[in-house]
């Protein structure tokens, strides 16, 4: 997995708050720095697919690992 | 790109029924939306600062799923006994718990954080002597004329 800047555990949250958190936590970082998260819910995949496209927030990559889902998002 | 506009219409004011318009209103909002929900009728309940009265009721909902798949046997007598709704409630909110899902108030105030507008509809505020004092702060009072200045340029409109 690439370097990323800030780090946000969603695991065992469920619809919509990864996404949501996902959100607030962008927020706080700058253009180009990169969040990754991991989450449980197995809908958060297609979630950040849909999240990354409509925001412009690159999904730089998404993978499973160990039963958990982990995903860069770089700040646009 | 101009921004999108999410129009929601929250007319139920049940455990269950109150979670669509926060979950939706919050995430369009997360997607760069711009959003309003227009709170009306028994939708009211859900503004209220204290949620811990709203219920869910297995009585005439034969899609509720129960412990043990016993709505496909109880007769729908039974789900009007009481304690039932108390009992369904508390397990709901257990199983909710249990699976990650948030609570009305945490999506509700992430929704506020995020800019969705709350506007309680002002003529089911006094149909039913309800106190605005008794709502959470930030909510507008108006009319369908004010839901219709919005949902009339609005990308996505929802009734609920």
């Amino acid at each position: 997995m690439a370097d990323f800047d800030e780090e946000l555990d969603a695991s065992g949250l469920n619809c919509p708050l990864p996404i949501l958190r996902a959100k607030k936590a962008l927020a706080g970082l700058d253009t180009g720095k990169v969040l990754h998260i991991i989450a449980t819910d197995p809908g958060s995949v297609k979630d950040f697919e849909a999240f990354s496209k409509q925001t412009g927030n690159e999904l730089m990559e998404s993978k499973e690992e160990g039963g958990k889902f982990h995903f860069l998002i770089k700040k646009a | 790109m101009e921004q999108k506009k999410l129009a929601i219409i929250a007319t139920k004011g049940s455990l269950d029924w109150g979670y669509p318009p926060f979950i939706l209103g919050s995430t369009a909002a997360a997607l760069g939306y711009e959003v309003e929900i227009f709170f009306t009728f028994y939708g009211l309940q859900l503004l209220k600062k204290d949620l811990d009265h709203l219920r869910v009721t297995p009585l005439g909902n034969p899609g509720m799923p129960m412990p043990g798949g016993m709505e496909k046997w109880m007769p729908v007598l039974v789900t009007a006994l009481p304690g039932m709704e108390a009992m369904m409630t508390s397990m709901m909110k257990k199983q909710m718990k249990e699976k990650g899902v948030a609570s009305l108030e945490e999506l509700r105030e992430l929704s506020q954080e995020a800019e969705v507008r709350f506007i309680a509809c002002n003529m089911t505020v006094e149909l039913f002597d309800m106190e605005p004092s008794d709502f959470i702060d930030g909510i507008e009072l108006a009319g369908a004329a004010r839901f219709f200045e919005f949902a009339g340029d609005a990308d996505i409109c929802m009734y609920m």
